[in-house]
């Protein structure tokens, strides 16, 4: 299916940004969200095909405007919600509960 | 427990953190499964691996032939495999032909040979201009092609990944693999640099 994810050939997008830090990780929660990758999908709960199309669901300005892993963890968040492992509510609740331990 | 960090977390560092603790507090995951996998990845498995295969290839005809022909095989007679690296495709620069590797749907690359991919890799300019520009993004890392070279560009699918094999550059008769293999980069895996020769 066509959609934002499918860049080959795409105008407009800019000039290649070097780096070179060859450090496969910038932050910390990269990191952790590249470390969940397995163990969640040996948790069996969606196939590789079922995480890809997650990404290739996101809204394209979304796809555009963030990160590799941060596609990744909304792929996370929504295959296991989707999937009934956790609901919306458990994960924004937990996020307003960090948030207000870390400001 | 406030306050005990020099700035506010972002709301991506919230999200990452409220995820992986409800997994472990509903026992679905294991915090020293998830730091097993990053110290893997991070110290273990990188493009020295890569560089090895090359290496290797370069002194030894058969093992070329067969890595050509299946590398799958070939590279896991070495020890690499795993994740990402379970179909491999090697293809060779000649004086010919120049390759050069992308995944312009998603980020694929093969972790056991390279490891993880840079970041310019999985970014939208590499993965859109590549396949429709390719000198010119080349030119940009520096790699300059003669006219009279062919520049073929191979596209990820979701199961195959391909590595390059580089051309073995003049100067280098006598090297050990160990020594060949330190001349063999990241890039030139990828495609995007050639391998020099050690300076004298």
């Amino acid at each position: 299916m066509n959609g934002i994810h499918d860049l080959g050939g795409m105008h407009g997008l800019g000039p290649i940004a070097f780096d070179e830090d060859p450090a496969p990780f910038h932050h910390e929660w990269e990191r952790r969200v590249f470390g969940m990758f397995l163990p969640i999908f040996s948790l069996g709960i969606y196939n590789l095909d079922e995480l890809r199309h997650a990404i290739e669901r996101m809204g394209a300005s979304a796809y555009l405007n963030t990160s590799y892993y941060e596609h990744w963890l909304f792929a996370y968040e929504t295959m296991l919600t989707e999937k009934g492992t956790l609901t919306r509510a458990e994960l924004d609740a937990r996020c307003a509960q960090i948030a207000a331990e870390n400001c | 427990m406030s306050n005990n960090h020099s700035r506010p977390l972002s709301d991506v560092e919230i999200r990452v953190k409220a995820l992986e603790s409800l997994l472990v507090e509903k026992g679905l995951l294991d915090t020293a499964a998830v730091d097993a996998l990053i110290d893997t990845y991070e110290h273990k498995v990188g493009p020295r691996n890569g560089a090895r295969v090359v290496a290797r290839a370069w002194l030894d005809a058969d093992y070329k032939q067969r890595l050509l022909i299946d590398g799958t095989k070939a590279i896991a007679e070495l020890g690499y495999t795993g994740m990402q690296g379970e179909d491999m495709v090697v293809i060779e620069n000649t004086a010919d032909t120049h390759n050069v590797i992308v995944c312009t749907l998603c980020s694929c690359y093969p972790w056991p040979t390279l490891g993880l991919p840079p970041t310019w890799f999985k970014s939208a300019p590499y993965r859109s201009r590549v396949v429709s520009e390719p000198r010119a993004v080349l030119q940009e890392f520096g790699l300059l092609l003669a006219e009279t070279v062919t520049v073929q560009v191979w596209d990820s699918t979701a199961e195959l990944r391909y590595m390059v094999l580089p051309q073995r550059p003049a100067g280098t008769e006598g090297l050990d693999e160990a020594q060949l293999a330190a001349l063999v980069t990241r890039d030139a895996m990828i495609g995007v640099a050639t391998v020099q020769a050690p300076v004298k």
